[in-house]
């Protein structure tokens, strides 16, 4: 094989695997991304079957109701909108009314979000940065810019 | 007093780096001895006052000095003194003290052991080691000083997150910057060898094992931070495709693709330039890296603090020091001399196909967590990439990879016999194809796809132990020659084979524990039980105890197997009371590589608790395969063949024949 013929084979065999991998990175772009949203992105608003969110916001005050089972349901509210969470599991340490929380799962016709995951802030300082956003856009942040 | 010496000691350590960046350098293109010259003694300095100034920040911490700004922030005088010490990297500033005090530590390592390396590829080496200490000195110094006073002194501080407080965090930081900023001497020697403008295949020897040992503690230090990760925040996940662990995952991905490609540039002379490229970006991704964890793009555990100042400035050292050196690389690169040919099928075939899936499979993990973050700048939505986007593009180019991984190190240079090696891979394709039938007899059908991937694991453990013992050559030498004959074999080959079981057993662990895990999440009141897998845990109830700097609500568990009480545990909710920050302490009982993991959640009024249990089968060879990688690295680095500073045949040869 002479020298470009080898250089030829190795610069396919690299755009073969290149093209692979960039129809796998596109691909799951448009299918496993997640959007971030705040109540009032989500209220009135339809849901196509099993699509993923990120719902931001705060946990409403005196809505938190603890089940047996470890099933927990509260409200998530950006001050303008609400939305009802129910979630089974453990909730993370820094879970508390009237503080930062994002939740992922899904919005069925019940009207309830179905979260699989929640997050809560990790110590004083750090409010997870899309509430923070979603907040300020509210004009509701106390926090320092 | 202390504290004013470490930092006037990292002002001089800032002049030297000045000097360091511009003599030798400068030396090694007009061929000034003298200005080469002072390259190792200035190596040796710089990491002197650096030493200096981070045991002035270590004493201050030590003493809990609370005039200094950065102790009162991040110590407390009730801290246990070893979290009083790890806390010196817990922080912003001090592990910028880290990162630079582990860059000049490998300069003078260079000075110290490189006495063999050509005197020009040491000066300019060193030189560009000088003006990346140089960047991050002054960085350091104007946006992140750790010796700021503070007047008056408080009387407490205000301690370190308490989930930093572990042993698992004393020791992750340092391992894994040895391993991160190790790659910057790789990154020197790339940009010395463009700028003399001679890359061969001497040069690949004296960068192999640098890059070697960076790359064996970047892996010892993901590992760990994976395994902190798992024990300490108490959800049992070991790695969340995070854009924190995703910065280090990429600079270990093409790091390994730089360990691979320095062979065949050492033994074929081949794949200089592509080389040489992989160097210079396996530092670019250190220094991505570093950029999203400190700059606060990324809201972490690990962005302290946000300053944007910060951000600014690191991005313009990334900027400076990616842009400068692809553009010396456009330069000089067209210099380099062609090397040997090989047919496509041929141990440099096989390198060159490892190289082409560990940086796309690297790019891929760049697309991941750069994405959301190009998106929000130009202010589209607000999205997140999670495990689905990582697993679908990852996975599949992990496979490729890992099925073909034993046929590499068995191909010969230049042409390679693929059906002869085939033939020597049949006992560990049976193997292979003998665990995933048994896989998916035991676990049902319906798992075929982790029994598949159980079987690649099994592939790849028994295809490098069939290279390696196929090297003893037992079937023509008998067994105790040939016992001895694979004693004796290179370190070198026992690493490369040791590296490849290890990620063989990683993959186990990560099939087993992802498909076969059990999880359970129930309210349990004192006196009742919750079964995981072939597991009964038995609830005794909460009880209170303190401890130096926080109360816990402990639960005790009883562990029965079979009715058989084997084990218990004692998992907590613990309040650090400096911060009132809550915490989960999980309970974790090991049964041989498998583990069962209980943590506690909410605490109810009638002494019952939420909590959650898991049975994670063969966890433990996720970070047990790290370890075998490591020690395979270890191998490797004291092959003598190897050893930087070795006598070369040369020199043994003077020695006059009869």
């Amino acid at each position: 094989m002479t020298r470009k013929q080898r250089r030829l084979s190795m610069i396919a065999a690299a755009g073969g695997v290149l093209a692979v991998a960039v129809g796998l990175i596109l691909f799951a772009l448009n299918d496993q991304i997640v959007f971030f949203q705040s109540p009032s992105d989500i209220v009135g608003k339809t849901h196509p079957d099993g699509q993923r969110i990120r719902l931001g916001g705060l946990v409403a005050d005196g809505t938190v109701e603890r089940r047996d089972g470890a099933e927990v349901r509260f409200s998530v509210t950006d001050t303008e909108e609400t939305v009802q969470v129910v979630y089974v599991g453990l909730l993370p340490d820094l879970f508390r009314e009237g503080q930062g929380v994002v939740a992922e799962g899904v919005m069925k016709p019940d009207g309830w979000f179905h979260a699989d995951s929640v997050l809560a802030k990790h110590d004083e300082n750090y409010m997870p940065k899309e509430v923070a956003e979603a907040l300020k856009g509210k004009g509701v942040w106390q926090g320092e810019e | 007093m202390i504290v004013e010496i470490g930092h006037y000691a990292l002002i001089l350590a800032l002049i030297l780096s000045l000097v360091q960046s511009v003599l030798p350098v400068w030396g090694a293109v007009t061929g000034n001895d003298r200005m080469m010259a002072v390259a190792p003694p200035v190596s040796g300095m710089m990491f002197l006052f650096v030493g200096i100034s981070f045991a002035a920040l270590t004493m201050a911490y030590a003493t809990s000095d609370f005039s200094v700004l950065n102790v009162v922030e991040n110590s407390h005088s009730a801290k246990p003194f070893l979290y009083k010490l790890t806390g010196v990297w817990g922080n912003h500033e001090g592990s910028m003290l880290l990162w630079v005090l582990i860059l000049v530590l490998f300069g003078a390592l260079v000075a110290a052991f490189g006495r063999n390396i050509p005197t020009e590829l040491r000066a300019a080496t060193l030189g560009v080691q000088g003006m990346v200490s140089f960047a991050f000195l002054l960085f350091l110094l104007v946006t992140s000083n750790p010796f700021l006073r503070l007047s008056p002194a408080p009387m407490e501080g205000n301690d370190l997150n308490p989930i930093l407080q572990d042993v698992g965090l004393a020791i992750h930081p340092p391992l894994l910057y040895v391993g991160y900023v190790g790659f910057s001497i790789t990154f020197s020697f790339a940009a010395a060898a463009l700028i003399l403008g001679r890359v061969d295949a001497a040069w690949a020897r004296w960068v192999r094992p640098w890059t070697l040992l960076a790359w064996m503690f970047l892996t010892l230090g993901i590992a760990m931070g994976s395994y902190w990760a798992y024990y300490e925040l108490g959800w049992g996940g070991y790695w969340f495709w995070d854009p924190v662990e995703n910065a280090s995952l990429m600079p270990w991905l093409s790091g390994t693709a730089l360990l691979h490609s320095a062979i065949v540039l050492e033994k074929r002379g081949a794949l200089k330039v592509w080389t040489v490229l992989l160097a210079i970006l396996t530092f670019s991704l250190s220094l991505l890296g570093t950029f999203l964890v400190r700059s606060g793009v990324l809201t972490s555990v690990h962005a302290f603090a946000t300053d944007p100042m910060r951000g600014t400035f690191i991005l313009g050292i990334l900027t400076i020091f990616v842009g400068g050196s692809l553009a010396l690389y456009a330069w000089r690169a067209p210099l380099l001399k062609q090397g040997g040919l090989f047919a496509p099928v041929s141990r440099e075939g096989a390198l060159v196909l490892n190289n082409l899936l560990l940086t796309v499979s690297a790019v891929a993990v760049f697309v991941g967590t750069l994405y959301p973050l190009a998106l929000e700048v130009v202010g589209g939505e607000k999205i997140s990439v999670g495990p689905p986007f990582f697993n679908l593009t990852f996975g599949p180019l992990m496979v490729p990879l890992l099925i073909a991984m034993p046929f590499g190190p068995l191909l010969a240079w230049k042409r390679g016999d693929l059906y002869a090696v085939s033939q020597r891979l049949y006992a560990a394709l049976g193997l292979a194809l003998a665990a995933t039938l048994l896989v998916a007899w035991l676990q049902g059908v319906d798992r075929i796809l982790a029994a598949l991937g159980f079987g690649l694991g099994i592939w790849v453990i028994a295809g490098a132990a069939a290279e390696i013992l196929s090297r003893a050559r037992f079937a023509q030498v008998g067994l105790s020659t040939g016992l001895r004959r694979l004693v004796g074999l290179p370190g070198a080959a026992w690493g490369a084979a040791l590296g490849h079981i290890g990620i063989g057993v990683t993959v186990l662990g990560l099939v087993a524990a992802t498909a076969f895990q059990v999880e359970k999440v129930v309210t349990i009141r004192p006196g009742e039980s919750v079964t995981v897998a072939d597991n009964t845990l038995t609830f005794g109830g909460l009880a209170r105890r303190t401890g130096p700097n926080y109360i816990d609500d402990v639960g005790h568990f009883d562990i029965l197997k079979g009715g058989v009480k084997v084990a218990e545990t004692d998992p907590a909710k613990r309040l650090y009371t400096a911060r009132k920050m809550p915490t989960t302490e999980a309970g974790i009982v090991t049964f041989g590589f498998s583990q069962v993991y209980v943590s506690i959640g909410e605490v109810h009024d009638d002494g019952g608790a939420d909590i959650r249990v898991y049975h994670k089968p063969l966890v433990t060879l996720i970070w047990l395969g790290c370890l075998v990688m490591a020690f395979g690295g270890a191998l490797s680095l004291f092959d003598r063949r190897l050893r930087v500073g070795a006598p070369k045949p040369a020199r043994q040869r003077m020695v006059p024949a009869e």
